[in-house]
């Protein structure tokens, strides 16, 4: 298979339609942004990119990080550093009326033991800050 | 140009562009250009807040999907399973049974292949095939450009069914109604924790291919456990596509989702 700037990929079969095609698909995004903002924001090179990801968004970071590594090739953003800020997840617990720390979207509130659980933090995937020139 | 959203087709690049300036260029060629002959004296370093949620541009095209169904009162369903859960055979049976007092349009989305739009065109409702290739997901740009071909009447009823994945689906948005996950009983009861975010997206879980129980080990009272773990809002239908037994408490849902969007209380 080849990206979007024609060099070669070697995929491991079994990710095709699972996790990692998932975050190559997300770094494809980030890559249209950091190309977009080029113009409004005046750089022509990233030399690093700041990503806040949470941990309830479903991203697996070293698949990140390895999409990352390929998508970049050949772009404004060739050889930029990747630097990830981990947010903790967060959820409203129901019963107890107030926010607990939570790590996985299955998790139960860790003081009462409820499943009614709203997630309202580290659920994101955003871009926070760029270095450029 | 395209008519739907301004964007030249057939590029892969971005296509939108958050001010509202009326020219339409692709300068990708000319930016790395840029970036790869600048004068080594030149550079300057400096660091710029962007602050941008990575599905920005999937969601803002979400949004204008979800506006384009909210003006027309329809229904629009993202179908959303692993590959095999029987998602195909329930559309074309549900389409059977509906199509005669409302008006269905389809989106298909497989990564190859037009074969599941042609079963859906076979029970004589119009569908459109959107093959992703490598992509594993339908996006929001995607399914704006297939509303432009199916032009779906007012009050009608839209499935898209999503490609056959439990993991990336759940991040895209298109600006349905509802995600509406299939759940077969051959697959084993703990995908709801297995896959999370899926589970915790969609607002309705169809336990499906239930004919099938008496030969399994399924466990539907611990599926349904697992499911509203994730998500204590969802809800469940269980049903068989083959036999029909639970079909008719999944078109009453329909229709009774169809009514609401109808009458633009959604």
């Amino acid at each position: 298979m080849t990206n979007l700037f024609g060099t070669s990929l070697h995929w491991p079969e079994g990710c095709m339609a699972g996790t990692a095609m998932h975050e190559l698909s997300l770094c494809e995004s980030v890559l249209q942004i950091l190309e977009q903002q080029a113009e409004a924001q005046q750089y022509r090179k990233v030399k690093t990119v700041w990503l806040e990801i949470g941990a309830l968004s479903g991203v697996e970071i070293e698949a990140l990080r390895f999409s990352f590594d390929v998508v970049i090739q050949g772009s404004l953003a060739d050889h930029a550093r990747l630097e990830i800020i981990e947010v903790p997840g967060q959820a409203w617990c129901l019963p107890c009326g107030r926010n607990v720390a939570v790590q996985q979207l299955y998790d139960q509130c860790p003081r009462c033991g409820s499943h009614q659980l709203q997630v309202n933090g580290g659920d994101q995937m955003r871009i926070k800050e760029l270095e450029v020139e | 140009m395209c008519g739907v959203c301004g964007c030249g087709e057939g590029h892969s690049h971005s296509h939108d562009h958050d001010h509202s300036h009326d020219h339409h260029h692709h300068d990708h060629d000319h930016e790395h250009d840029a970036a790869h002959a600048h004068a080594p004296g030149l550079s300057r370093v400096r660091m710029v807040q962007i602050e941008q949620d990575i599905l920005a541009k999937n969601n803002r095209y979400a949004a204008k999907n979800r506006s384009y169904f909210g003006e027309r009162g329809m229904l629009a369903l993202n179908l959303v399973s692993s590959p095999g859960s029987g998602k195909t055979t329930l559309l074309t049976e549900t389409i059977a049974r509906l199509k005669d007092g409302i008006a269905i349009t389809v989106i298909e989305g497989d990564q190859q292949t037009a074969r599941d739009a042609e079963r859906i065109r076979a029970t004589g409702v119009q569908a459109v095939q959107i093959n992703t290739g490598k992509g594993c997901h339908l996006d929001a740009h995607r399914i704006g450009h297939a509303l432009k071909s199916l032009e779906p009447d007012n009050h009608s009823l839209l499935f898209i069914e999503n490609v056959g994945n439990l993991v990336c689906p759940s991040s895209f948005d298109l600006g349905e109604a509802h995600k509406v996950v299939i759940l077969s009983v051959t697959e084993g009861e703990d995908k709801p924790i297995k896959y999370p975010d899926m589970f915790h997206a969609a607002d309705l879980m169809i336990l499906n291919k239930t004919d099938l129980l008496p030969y399994l080990d399924f466990d539907s009272e611990q599926c349904i456990r697992y499911a509203k773990q994730v998500n204590p809002r969802i809800k469940v239908l269980p049903l068989s596509a083959k036999t029909g037994e639970g079909m008719n408490n999944w078109l009453r849902w329909l229709k009774a989702e169809l009514e609401l969007q109808r009458i633009g209380y959604a």
